[in-house]
């Protein structure tokens, strides 16, 4: 086993990254010049940030989760139907959102794990079972209405001295990055690393390799609940929420120095490169850029990441390249 | 190898079987429309915008001959009726055939299931054909296609796009049977009619003309477009820009929120922070006009005009907060019309070549009376659907 | 290392390309479920008062796989060389537009429209290789940053349908001979094509070389860089084919018809229901068209039926991970009784 267990390793070019892309929001827009206008970031960013940890347990195990955007836009109508705009029945949803959540990643783990399925086909097929599913329950478009105090978690915020206002979700990010964190420091954070790196190892050294995977796609399934439930609080029901957050996940991690295939990069580099790519939105919004070039911007980023990443990374003499593809 | 010249002798067989084209006669118009900036539109057409704003303020006429109030999806504007006693088809047992460009948004879903309570309404429709294309232009062409074998009465086409369905459309009116196009159009004049709205010129100005007297000079204006390249929602943006051009209003922002609420929302935020005030908002479309709304209420700001559609939880927000507010309509009930237009081809009897609806607003004196406290929020007000039988059940 | 390798059977890779036993190799399968599909599908139509293999049933099953089968073929050679594609969505509708543009209504211009496309085309496959090979980009990540990059270019340049193609083009999307389109038949033949190049050319030998293990191919000899930039440039061109016959169909071209119609991952899904080892290394054309006559067999008979376009996604998906989760069965059945022999 390579794996060193330093977990910032390529965690500090991302970290560089974010920094500069903050400093220049600041120079950019009157709003940064104080706490909220990085709060505001924060809170819209907590989602995709929350989305993109749950992402890194999949892909540095080795795996990939497709199916977290139909998860978010599935949890979304569920919980507007379900509740119907009534207070009482906010507690037992959002029990039943997470139970959902962790159910989807349990199907999604197991049917890689037991029926050795790849990753990326059932959460495909998740994905598609999801979007038709829940519009077929939901008749097509979404309905009912979600309660003010469901959606407290991702509008509402509390008073703190000297920030302001601090949004419950940034609270919850901060929570959920810091037990990410501890986490990945633990063994079993470890050995899913390795899991990612060279599971032959790992089952030679006696670790449960199956029981790791699942474990990711669990966590995966949770927090993109936990995302929806901030995503749903933050704007209202639609049926387009989840779209393309799979894509937007898994980019943010890539962008934080994560590899595809496994067995490399930080928690925290992840959540970073999350929060990068919407600092790197707005900053191009300040800039005037025109909005239909965002794609392309965020294409040549995300290559230029990670050619730099993985060219970078051999000339340190790292490990051998996992080169192609 | 072998299976390669199994392809061939397949393929010579088959040639000696005959060949055929589905290609329609007449030679579609093609069009041309680039632009490099959203805020500009080659969508804008001076003698339809000029059009669409005169039918703003005609007066309709109803199926009975008088001014049809109270059913504007039977209300024609201006009509140029068509003789269409050689489609009649005396004895009922219709078999109407349905081409829907998809059901991937809740105006979609509203006007479907209106739709197909109007079926319900026609004992003489016996058998009614539905084909979703789910968006894909080239589901849709097929679909069409596959008309030609069902032994349609009369088929009834939503297209998914105008230019690249106008030969999927002259195709299917090669067939025989009548041809209905609704909502978006087609560049030919073969369906035997096309039933719209005032349309999108008429939308957009609506909106801009409301913010234009409600902002005082040189506020800002936030445009938000759903996407690009929908030509429903290109004519309403162009037709608002042109209202806005010599307004004095300054749009500090077009954004493209593809629909999503949480998109929208940060979008708002954004611009909040940015230009520190909106004086206003204008949206091609309402789905996420409470998103925007909420985006001020969140950044504790004070809820500028705004131009949203008629979905119920805009037009809640829109009372509970006593927003300045405006709700251009593109009505759901247009939905209902392809189906009476169906059957009265197939009686015989006589339709406007275009049929042009009723596009109606909801302003603060109408407010209260499109108000439905138990409808679902994505509900549309303007979907006529309220004197159906089976009313409000199937719209839950 | 490849894309995607997550089940215990890495340390005992098939040694040899092609199953050895007659029986029931996935592309059997395929085939076998095709027909399947085809009489439960026509029993189940038939009771519903219809047909579903009356000649307007095939000729739709037929078009319906034309495009999605032209992406899918180019698809299969990538996934066989361990790669993956997610550009091909946006640039079936660059293409078309590419193609429309050029032609701008003129006959003379059919043959440079058609052209310039598939340069075009050729030219953002070369991209995608070079990007995977040199600058040593995972496949989806570098795919899915080119499909941003003409996101953002067709966004910015265009706000819907543009271009024209002449009429005599458009014959291209609507002959057919009997219930069988001429489009359907080319897009058999360029499956043929590549069939032969995977199967009877070296290069295409290399391709299943270098997706079944990269290391052991490069030690071989094989030059796997350019195997695999080969790959993409042949995989965009089908994808670039695909665009000019959309062309032809809608009579101009369309930024969004690649993605609205969900190629990327649709031709992925194809590729995989045939058979073909997403890891790479394993499978071929024949069961991608065999996929692909699956899901647009399956699409027609539930138009049939009238069934629920959202229950269409349910059944897609669980069709995609049941297939899938019976391949893999069944590999790992033969690798083990390959092992005992």
């Amino acid at each position: 086993m390579r794996w060193r267990p330093r977990l910032a390793e390529g965690t500090a070019p991302v970290l560089v990254v974010l920094a500069l892309l903050l400093v220049a929001l600041a120079f950019a827009g009157s709003a940064y010049s104080e706490p909220a206008g990085y709060l505001a970031l924060l809170k819209r960013a907590a989602p995709l940030v929350i989305l993109a940890i749950g992402q890194y347990f999949v892909i540095v195990s080795g795996g990939f989760d497709l199916s977290v955007g139909s998860l978010v836009t599935a949890e979304v109508v569920i919980a507007a139907r379900l509740i119907d705009g009534d207070d009482a029945n906010t507690a037992w949803v959002i029990a039943l959102l997470l139970g959902f959540g962790i159910l989807v990643g349990l199907v999604n783990g197991l049917i890689t794990t037991r029926l050795l399925v790849p990753s990326f086909i059932v959460t495909l097929g998740m994905l598609l079972v999801l979007d038709g599913a829940v519009f077929l329950w939901s008749g097509g478009a979404p309905r009912g209405a979600l309660s003010p105090s469901f959606r407290v978690f991702g509008r509402g915020g509390v008073d703190v001295p000297v920030l302001g206002q601090v949004p419950w979700s940034v609270i919850i990010l901060l929570v959920v990055l810091i037990a990410a964190v501890l986490f990945m420091r633990g063994g079993t954070g470890r050995t899913l690393v390795a899991v990612g790196d060279n599971e032959n190892a790992v089952r030679l050294a006696g670790g449960r390799v199956e029981a790791l995977r699942l474990l990711a796609f669990v966590l995966s399934g949770v927090l993109a609940a936990l995302a929806a439930i901030l995503l749903a609080g933050f704007a209202g029901v639609s049926a387009q929420v989840g779209q393309g957050l799979e894509f937007r996940a898994i980019t943010a991690v890539v962008l934080g120095g994560v590899l595809l295939g496994g067995g490399r990069g930080s928690v925290v580099a992840a959540a970073a490169g999350a929060l990068s790519l919407e600092a790197l939105f707005s900053l191009l919004n300040l800039l005037g850029v025109p909005a239909a070039l965002e794609s392309a911007v965020q294409g040549v980023i995300i290559i230029a990441a990670v050619a730099y990443a993985n060219l970078g990374g051999r000339l340190r003499l790292r490990k051998p390249s996992p080169s192609v593809p | 190898m072998n299976r390669k010249w199994s392809v061939v002798a397949v393929a010579g067989l088959l040639a000696m079987a005959g060949c055929a084209s589905d290609l329609p006669d007449q030679g579609p118009g093609g069009s041309a429309t680039r632009a490099a900036d959203p805020s500009k539109s080659d969508y804008f057409d001076q003698a339809e915008f000029d059009r669409q704003l005169k039918f703003r303020t005609a007066a309709a006429v109803g199926l009975d001959g008088g001014d049809g109030a109270g059913k504007p999806w039977e209300q024609m504007l201006d009509p140029k009726l068509v003789d269409t006693a050689k489609f009649a088809k005396p004895g009922g047992n219709y078999h109407v055939c349905f081409s829907n460009a998809s059901v991937d948004n809740p105006w979609r879903q509203v006007g479907w299931k209106t739709m197909q309570e109007e079926v319900k309404l026609h004992p003489e429709i016996t058998k009614f054909t539905n084909l979703d294309a789910e968006a894909k232009d080239d589901k849709q062409i097929s679909d069409i296609q596959s008309f030609a074998t069902r032994q349609c009465s009369a088929i009834i086409i939503s297209p998914n796009t105008t230019a690249t369905l106008t030969p999927a459309v002259e195709s299917a009116c090669k067939i025989g049977v009548p041809v209905i196009v609704f909502d978006r159009g087609v560049k030919t004049d073969c369906p035997v009619t096309f039933v719209h709205p005032i349309g999108g010129f008429a939308f957009g100005v609506n909106g801009a003309e409301f913010l234009k007297e409600k902002v005082a000079p040189g506020g800002k204006i936030l445009a938000l477009r759903i996407l690009p390249g929908v030509d429903v929602l290109e004519t309403r943006w162009a037709g608002a820009n042109k209202v806005f051009e010599g307004s004095g209003l300054k749009v500090v922002g077009v954004r493209f929120t593809d629909g999503d609420a949480a998109k929208t929302k940060s979008i708002v935020n954004e611009y909040i922070q940015r230009e520190g005030t909106i004086d206003g908002v204008w949206m091609d479309a309402g789905a996420t006009a409470v998103a925007a709304v909420e985006a001020f209420q969140d950044a504790g700001k004070p809820i500028p005009p705004f131009v949203g559609e008629d979905q119920q939880d805009f037009l809640r927000m829109w009372v509970k907060e006593k927003m300045t507010a405006i709700a251009p309509t593109y009505p759901t009930y247009q939905w209902r019309t392809p189906i009476i237009a169906a059957v009265r081809i197939l009686a015989g009897k006589q339709v406007p070549k275009e049929w042009v609806l009723p596009q109606p607003k909801i302003t603060q004196d109408t407010l209260q009376s499109y108000l439905k406290q138990d409808m679902p929020p994505l509900h549309y007000a303007m979907c006529g659907c309220e004197s159906m039988p089976s009313y409000p059940g199937a719209w839950k | 290392m490849s894309l995607l390798q997550e089940t215990p059977s890495r340390p005992r890779r098939a040694s040899s390309v092609r199953a050895r036993r007659f029986t029931l190799t996935p592309t059997t399968t395929v085939y076998l479920a095709l027909v399947a599909l085809l009489i439960i599908g026509s029993v189940l139509v038939a009771i519903d008062g219809g047909v579903l293999l009356d000649q307007g049933g095939i000729l739709n099953i037929l078009t319906r796989s034309t495009v999605l089968g032209l992406v899918a073929i180019g698809q299969t050679m990538v996934i066989v060389t361990g790669s993956l594609d997610l550009s091909v969505a946006y640039l079936v509708g660059l293409c078309s537009l590419v193609a429309a543009e050029t032609m701008a209504g003129s006959e003379s211009m059919m043959v440079p429209g058609v052209l310039l496309a598939l340069a075009v085309a050729a030219v953002v496959g070369l991209i995608n290789g070079l990007v995977i090979t040199v600058l040593k980009a995972h496949a989806f990540i570098a795919t899915l940053g080119i499909a941003l990059v003409i996101k953002g270019y067709l966004e910015h340049t265009y706000t819907g349908p543009a271009g024209s193609v002449p009429r005599t083009f458009q014959h291209l999307g609507y002959d057919r001979i009997g219930p069988v389109p001429i489009a359907a038949l080319l897009m058999l033949l360029i499956g043929a094509g590549a069939w032969w190049y995977l199967r009877r050319t070296r290069p295409g030998y290399h391709m299943y070389a270098v997706g079944g293990d990269l290391e052991v191919a490069r030690l071989s000899g094989v030059r796997t860089g350019r195997t695999i930039v080969m790959a993409h440039v042949l995989c965009a061109v089908a994808a670039g084919l695909a665009g000019v016959f959309l062309a032809s169909r809608l009579g101009s071209g369309a930024p969004y018809v690649g993605t609205d119609a969900g190629y990327d991952l649709e031709s992925i899904a194809a590729v995989v229901l045939g058979g073909t080892v997403l890891a790479g290394g394993r499978g071929g054309v024949v069961g991608t068209i065999g996929g692909v006559l699956i899901l647009s067999t399956l699409d027609t008979i539930f138009d049939d039926l009238a069934v629920d376009p959202f229950f269409k996604d349910v059944v897609r998906g669980v069709v995609l991970i049941v297939a899938v989760a019976l391949y893999a069965r069944r590999q790992l059945a033969g690798q083990l009784s390959g092992r005992s022999a």
